[in-house]
């Protein structure tokens, strides 16, 4: 047992899913609200005072957090319990464990695990969150919980087709399946001019990809597992922590979301025309990592948009969207992709 | 020392630290919040209407049938990934060059077949009666 | 015992278990349970892949089973939401004689394979690129290269027999 290898992971858990994962996903939680808010000419949460200071309402994600602590936590009658205890920790712990094989920086330091096969790794870890929606809704003996959970199953099983074949362009434009190794290629200026990022090599597969994400992540326009104007959702039954760790797991995976967009196509902890050597020590590392976050905040920035200005869609619309559209538009990538690198 | 198996031992140990944290999160919480069981609470939500029937009970065919081209595209997507890596060194590979393309082809091609079965078969149209 | 051999033995015990708990009780009488189960014995196995240097194949294995094939199981689970008497009905007796018979042309093919493995086996250091993503594909589209073309035949035939066997039932 080597202890540097468990001491190196645990702190680097703690700073990037703890206070980067956790604490952007707390935030949003009220930047949500306050967007929406401003979206919609309304004040937003402005209650929560510690001492009489407001903060803009910035206190009320802590005051949301102490609410889900001394809450009663209770099963409905008829529940499977040993799966309704299961589902909130299946729907959280894939997202936070995902954020493990994503790199923050260059070298081995600053990701915590290096994988070859980082990106498949990553889909096959981010896949268990299906089961937390559909054993939520199941387990929870109610026909809403019920039907929302078989839209989420259904809906997330369509799209997470998608964005594994928008990837394979990806794959054969650079050649690898680590996240490290596609990172530093992305490093490269085509031309001597524009920088060889994801979304200039394959600028289809990033809109096929933002889309297919949003919709696995199941927020507006996809939303129809909770559609809280007809069935309220999977997590109805859900109370207390339980219901605040499947509310968690939504926007965490906000921020892996965007975090996966910027590793891939937005260049990861990349800055263009920025010569390395010009920078003294390490600060050109603080710089990387901030020029991640900074992308990664943007991503964010532009999903919650899209959240509070996209209409729902019909749930058909939904599946039309995903195995009409989406679906042969990535098999029809792969084949440009193919042919345009052979003529190369 | 860093072995191929670090990031391994890593992934699963970060794994354990996670899920060890959501259940610290939920056992606060059990111990915090009040228990105060009534009847009406246990019974399942349904906007304030009695319960009428069980909600398990069968499903419609078509969530089998997504489920279903969900794992045949899926394990397509599989067979893809170790060929894109190779894709452009094979191009490069004397005797080899263009065979990759065409090996790709005729994957994607049986299954792009497929699709377009199950497109004009109309098994994916969710709701074949409603308005495009 | 080295630390090797202890990581071995709790993977090899986790999967054993696992896949124990898919049919006996407690875990086994609920279907649900059961494919939880059987998610957790597969994870073990993509460890014991890992252990093997198979980094590509133990990730393929968490993708492909424990997340796209089970999930389908969960599904239809889920969606046929057999009643615990519709369980406990007897089955065709056949089915036992099939199921026995196929665990033991299973059994089979692992022990001789197995023993090929002991008689054959020579203990040689592997390439630092073994297993990886790239080595596995060299293989796949090179050597396996008819195979491979022809697995995509079997998938044509998942999709054209699912919408038969769905379109027998709706009708």
């Amino acid at each position: 047992m080597n202890w540097n290898i468990v001491l190196a992971a645990t702190i680097k858990w703690v700073f990037m899913v703890l206070v980067f994962g956790l604490g952007v996903a707390g935030i949003l939680t009220w930047v949500e609200r306050k967007m929406s808010a401003v979206i919609q000419d309304r004040v937003g949460p402005n209650r929560a005072s510690i001492l009489g200071f407001r903060m803009l309402g910035l206190f009320h994600p802590l005051a949301d957090a102490i609410k889900a602590f001394t809450k009663e936590d209770f099963v409905p009658d008829g529940a499977n319990r040993v799966l309704f205890f299961l589902a909130p920790l299946i729907a959280l712990v894939p997202g936070m464990l995902a954020f493990a094989v994503l790199p923050f920086g260059p070298g081995d330091n600053l990701v915590i695990a290096n994988m070859d096969s980082g990106i498949i790794a990553l889909l096959a870890i981010t896949s268990f969150g299906i089961y937390g929606a559909t054993l939520g809704g199941w387990s929870s003996n109610n026909a809403f919980a019920m039907l929302g959970s078989l839209r989420a199953a259904a809906q997330m099983i369509s799209y997470e087709v998608s964005m594994g074949l928008n990837l394979v362009g990806m794959f054969m434009v650079f050649g690898t399946l680590s996240f490290s190794q596609i990172v530093y290629a992305q490093g490269h200026l085509l031309g001597g001019w524009l920088p060889e990022w994801g979304i200039v090599v394959q600028p289809l597969a990033f809109i096929l990809f933002m889309a297919a994400a949003l919709a696995e992540n199941k927020r507006a326009p996809f939303d129809l597992p909770e559609g809280e104007s007809e069935i309220i959702g999977y997590n109805v039954e859900y109370s207390s922590m339980r219901f605040a760790t499947f509310f968690l797991s939504e926007f965490f995976e906000v921020v892996l979301i965007a975090a996966i967009v910027t590793v891939l196509f937005l260049g990861g902890w990349q800055i263009p025309w920025l010569d390395p050597k010009g920078i003294a020590g390490g600060w050109i590392r603080v710089l990387q990592v901030g020029a991640f976050v900074v992308k990664t905040l943007f991503v964010i920035w532009v999903m919650m948009l899209a959240r509070w200005t996209l209409p729902r869609f019909r749930y058909d619309q939904v599946m039309k969207l995903g195995w009409k559209i989406i679906l042969p538009l990535s098999l029809l990538n792969i084949l440009v992709t193919a042919i345009v690198l052979a003529m190369l | 020392m860093a072995s191929n198996f670090t990031p391994y031992y890593a992934l699963v140990f970060v794994a354990v630290l996670s899920i060890l944290l959501v259940l610290a999160l939920l056992v606060v919480n059990a111990i915090l919040g009040p228990k105060r069981r009534s009847r009406v609470k246990m019974t399942p939500f349904e906007c304030g209407n009695e319960p009428w029937d069980n909600p398990r009970k069968r499903i419609s065919v078509k969530y089998y049938l997504v489920a279903i081209f969900f794992i045949v595209f899926d394990i397509e997507a599989v067979f893809l990934y170790p060929w894109s890596v190779l894709y452009r060194g094979l191009l490069k590979q004397p005797g080899y060059g263009i065979l990759a393309l065409w090996e790709m082809l005729l994957f994607i091609g049986v299954l792009a077949m497929g699709l377009a079965y199950v497109w004009g078969k109309g098994d994916l149209d969710w709701n074949p009666g409603a308005k495009r | 015992m080295s630390a090797e051999m202890i990581v071995f033995w709790i993977l090899a015990i986790g999967a054993v278990l696992g896949a124990l708990a898919v049919v006996l009780p407690p875990f086994g009488r609920n279907p649900l349970h059961g494919a939880l189960a059987l998610v957790v014995s597969f994870i073990f196995m993509a460890g014991v892949y890992v252990q093997l240097s198979a980094f590509f194949v133990a990730v393929i294995q968490v993708l492909v089973y424990a997340g796209a094939v089970m999930t389908l199981f969960v599904f239809v689970i889920m969606l046929l939401n057999l009643t615990p008497e519709e369980l406990a009905q007897p089955k065709y007796s056949w089915y036992k004689v099939l199921s026995v018979f196929s665990a033991l042309a299973i059994g089979f093919i692992v022990a001789s394979g197995l023993t090929h493995v002991l008689v054959h086996f020579h203990a040689a250091s592997i390439p630092a690129t073994f297993g990886n993503a790239a080595s596995v594909g060299g293989v796949l589209v090179k050597k396996w290269l008819f195979v491979f073309e022809f697995s995509s035949i079997l998938l044509l035939s998942a999709i054209v027999g699912a919408v038969l066997i769905a379109r027998k039932r709706r009708s």
